[in-house]
């Protein structure tokens, strides 16, 4: 069978992965959404011929090697202090492309301050927030986003109110901001939500260029490891259990607040 | 504007640092600098200088770090409990190898403490601060003067280095004011390039990574090496320091900053009454004039260290003397400032017993016997002469 097989060079190449993606195979586990982010992210930045002119910030988490992967210049940044330092680099290059990458604990609770108030001074930049509801990196443990009644190992009863209080809706928050000028909350689990992934992070970097100000990314994604769940079951529960607390959609787009915010 | 003006210590730095080319100031206020913030927030932008009053010094030294990574030259300046917060940072940017300037206008501790004056925060700024093993290059000025002068060296060094530079000045230098001449500075003449930094990756390069992350053991250690080769360098080439009748005296005071001010008084009262006595003051108290104690020791009979704190430099001048002669000391703290006759009085006495050198008294003699009783040690201290040696 393999000799009838044409040549590879005769082959016509009709998708490859972003050349602004590197080799380096990924680190992140079987399911997990970050990988389907990374590559999208890159995918822009191809598209908009933009890599010469961009700069990410990696945040503390499990996207915290996001730079082995991405081929652009970037910056770690201390866990939390992402909006920051993307504040500091962008406010020093002000004509380039500036994001972050942040996970919920990043930038929902050890990194409130920084995010809040990056978004209130309408910084110009982008910030990807992955919100899986829980600590991936260190184990599992309860994130500010985990909803209630969610077991993680440091609520093994279940995320309760009287001990944790409630899901942190940090976006819904944001996007109350004057500061803020386009805010979304997205996903990446089937082909037609990351096709409006993709949509939302050209319009966000398009934002950026007209120096429109702050764009909040959300992308509601799941952890099959920090679920203990297979990849599909964690997709099917992530549907039924985290989109009815943090729905999909835009909360604001053009500095004006969308009616469908929750 | 004028070359020479009359101007705070704290305008004084901020002036420099206009004139450096520094190109952006993260900050929040705190008493005793926010003239730095208010002076650059006035003149600053004028000058093409972003000047950010941000949300806290958490914020201020994270965007520190972000702005010297995309290669800009940048500082934030705070006091004694606002420097506590950017700790974390500043651990980043020593591990990053990113050039900055960071001003600390000491004032008394510990927790909120006092808004007057301090050397309190000696062990932050020289043993690093923050977690792991870094070194700032720290200036000591002791002049409206200085404040000024060491901008232009403290981002030259930061530079030079990769590292991260503090002026650790104090409360009382950062609010006095005095003559100052502002000196002919080209920044551009003086900025290295700057490959490393992230601008943006052309195709012409290798992208450019700013991290303190190295998850291999081996890389960490490498990574560490390097550090530690670049702080022999810097042992090497860029101690400073001041003498004054310290070749010419069997008593040596060492002092830095607004305290050695005080004691060069004191020292010029007592050769005044035929004391032989001299001063060394520390300029940079990272790297720490180790060599010329050693050195200076051979022809002393004893020295005295003279501090606002409750004894920090003089473990770093015992360690430099190596046990050759007795070393005392002398501390004001919680934001008194002696004046030089009470130094001249230390002075005198350790002079009379130049025949027979004591031993350093521990901390807690007095209190050997005492059962270890909060409400008995405040009593103890309340009796306490102030000229007793801590």
């Amino acid at each position: 069978m393999n000799s009838e097989l044409p040549p590879l060079d005769s082959l016509e190449c009709v998708w490859a992965k972003p050349s602004t993606l590197t080799d380096t195979p990924m680190h992140y586990c079987p399911g997990c959404g970050h990988g389907v982010v990374h590559k999208i992210l890159m995918e822009v930045i191809q598209e908009l011929h933009i890599q010469s002119e961009t700069i990410g910030v990696a945040p503390v988490g499990c996207s915290v090697f996001a730079y082995y992967y991405m081929d652009i210049d970037m910056q770690e940044a201390a866990h939390g202090r992402a909006a920051a330092v993307a504040t500091g680099i962008k406010r020093m290059l002000p004509d380039k492309y500036v994001f972050s990458y942040q996970g919920d604990g990043d930038l929902a609770a050890i990194g409130t301050g920084e995010t809040i108030h990056a978004a209130n001074r309408g910084e110009n930049i982008l910030v990807i927030f992955i919100n899986n509801a829980i600590y991936g990196m260190t184990g599992g443990q309860m994130a500010p986003t985990t909803i209630l009644g969610m077991k993680t190992t440091t609520t093994p009863e279940g995320r309760d109110t009287e001990t944790q209080g409630f899901p942190f809706k940090i976006t819904e928050l944001i996007a109350m901001l004057p500061g803020a000028y386009y805010v979304t909350r997205q996903a990446v689990h089937t082909p037609n939500v990351v096709r409006q992934f993709k949509k939302a992070v050209t319009k966000a970097f398009q934002y950026q260029k007209d120096k429109k100000g702050y764009c909040l990314i959300e992308v509601v994604s799941n952890c099959p490891s920090g679920w203990k769940m297979t990849p599909l079951e964690s997709n099917k529960w992530m549907e039924q259990n985290m989109f009815p607390v943090y729905p999909l959609g835009d909360l604001k787009v053009d500095g004006k607040l969308t009616e469908k915010k929750s | 504007m004028s070359n020479v003006r009359l101007m705070k210590g704290n305008e004084a730095l901020a002036e420099a640092a206009i004139r450096a080319g520094c190109r952006g100031y993260f900050g929040y206020p705190i008493t005793p600098q926010s003239e730095i913030l208010e002076y650059l927030a006035r003149e600053g932008r004028e000058h093409g200088m972003v000047v950010m009053q941000v949300e806290s010094e958490l914020a201020a030294i994270n965007m520190v770090y972000g702005a010297a990574g995309a290669g800009a030259r940048v500082m934030t300046s705070s006091s004694s409990p606002g420097i506590s917060l950017m700790q974390e940072g500043l651990s980043y940017i020593a591990c990053a190898e990113l050039p900055c300037l960071v001003v600390n206008v000491n004032r008394g501790g510990p927790g909120l403490g006092t808004i007057q004056p301090s050397q309190g925060d000696y062990f932050q700024a020289t043993k690093g601060g923050g977690h792991g093993d870094y070194h700032l290059i720290v200036l000591a000025p002791a002049t409206v003067q200085e404040m000024a002068d060491f901008v232009y060296d403290a981002f030259d060094l930061a530079d030079k280095y990769r590292n991260p530079a503090m002026i650790l000045a104090d409360g009382a230098l950062g609010q006095m004011m005095e003559k100052v001449i502002f000196r002919e500075y080209d920044p551009k003449a003086s900025m290295p390039d700057k490959p490393w930094a992230t601008t943006g990756k052309p195709p012409t390069r290798e992208r450019n990574i700013l991290t303190s992350l190295h998850i291999q053991p081996e890389k960490m250690e490498e990574i560490n090496r390097c550090l530690q080769v670049k702080y022999q360098l810097i042992n090497k080439d860029e101690v400073r320091y001041e003498l004054f009748y310290a070749d010419v005296a069997e008593m040596l005071v060492v002092a830095y900053g607004l305290s050695s001010r005080i004691a060069r008084r004191a020292v010029e009262m007592a050769r005044s009454q035929g004391l032989s006595v001299g001063l060394l003051r520390p300029i940079t108290l990272y790297p720490f004039p180790y060599q010329v104690l050693k050195d200076l020791a051979q022809d002393l009979r004893n020295v005295l260290v003279v501090e606002l704190n409750a004894g920090q430099m003089v473990q770093d001048v015992r360690l430099g003397i190596e046990g050759a002669v007795p070393v005392h000391f002398y501390g004001r703290m919680g934001g008194i400032i002696p004046p030089p006759e009470e130094i001249l009085s230390k002075i005198a006495d350790l002079g009379s017993r130049i025949s027979t050198p004591q031993a350093h008294p521990p901390l807690a003699e007095n209190t050997k016997n005492q059962s270890a009783n909060l409400n008995s040690i405040f009593e103890i201290a309340k009796t306490m002469r102030r000229e007793d040696e801590f």
